[in-house]
């Protein structure tokens, strides 16, 4: 069965919480595969954590 | 390893956070002494983690979302409903970003966003961050930064706030889908909104 968008990215939301069932990570490479708005929400999620977790290494950041 | 953080409050924003805190809360409960409580019990909780937020606006959000489940909790007490209160904000279908198949609605699907490792320095990214930031719903906003800038792990979360990793996995699928929007629209331009 073809995952929706919706649960797509839930799971790709899930994935930074937990690690994947196999059954979920083969659901979702083939959605990935044919949907290019789940990749980008996939790599945004990522990178909304590494900005989060890299911005906490920069105290100069720190308002005046 | 970076040194130890450092509490981005100095006494005298303390003092001026906890007067706005206590306007809030006077508001909401309408009684001082609950009020001032209230205001004590988020302060001291929130502040326990305030090494986690480097930016004064986050903290503040984060500051705020701990006060506003401390109001809810007095008030369900005082409206003696059942304490085991639904999540909320997991019913609320307000999930316009996909159509009734699941699919991206036209406009929402998300677009690239381009390089972002210049970001973390740049002071207005991160002034349109904690903007999205707070416009999310108040249960969304606080586990979010207990998942991302506390560093959390689900077990605590769910823990901490008595709901059900179920729910937990909704509600950071949720902020995740607003705050990426808001971030899209306010500052990559990435999708027309
Ligand atoms: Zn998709």
């Amino acid at each position: 069965m073809m995952l929706s968008c919706e649960q797509a990215s839930k799971l790709l939301s899930e994935a930074q919480e937990r690690p994947l069932k196999l059954t979920e990570r083969a659901g979702l490479t083939m959605h990935l595969a044919m949907c290019q708005g789940c990749r980008e929400f996939g790599r945004q999620v990522s990178s909304l954590r590494d900005l989060i977790r890299r911005s906490e290494d920069h105290d100069d950041t720190q308002g005046k | 390893m970076s040194a130890e953080p450092v509490n981005p409050l100095a006494d005298t924003d303390i003092e001026k956070l906890r007067q706005e805190m206590l306007a809030f809360a006077r508001l909401q409960l309408n009684d001082a002494h609950l009020a001032e409580d209230a205001v004590q019990e988020a302060l001291a909780g929130a502040l326990k983690n305030s090494s986690s937020f480097s930016r004064k606006a986050t903290l503040k959000t984060w500051v705020f979302s701990i006060l506003r489940y401390k109001i809810a909790d007095v008030l369900r007490g005082r409206y003696r409903e059942p304490v085991q209160q639904e999540c909320k904000d997991c019913s609320t279908d307000d999930d316009s970003y996909f159509d009734s198949a699941g699919h991206w609605q036209t406009g929402s699907a998300p677009r690239a966003w381009g390089n972002t490792d210049q970001l973390v320095t740049d002071e207005h990214f991160w002034r349109v961050f904690d903007a999205c930031l707070e416009v999310l719903p108040g249960e969304q906003a606080r586990v979010f930064m207990m998942r991302e800038f506390v560093e959390l792990d689900t077990h605590e979360i769910c823990d901490a706030l008595e709901i059900k990793p179920a729910n937990l996995h909704v509600l950071l699928h949720r902020a995740r889908l607003r705050l990426r929007a808001c971030l899209s629209s306010s500052w990559f331009n990435a999708e027309a909104q």
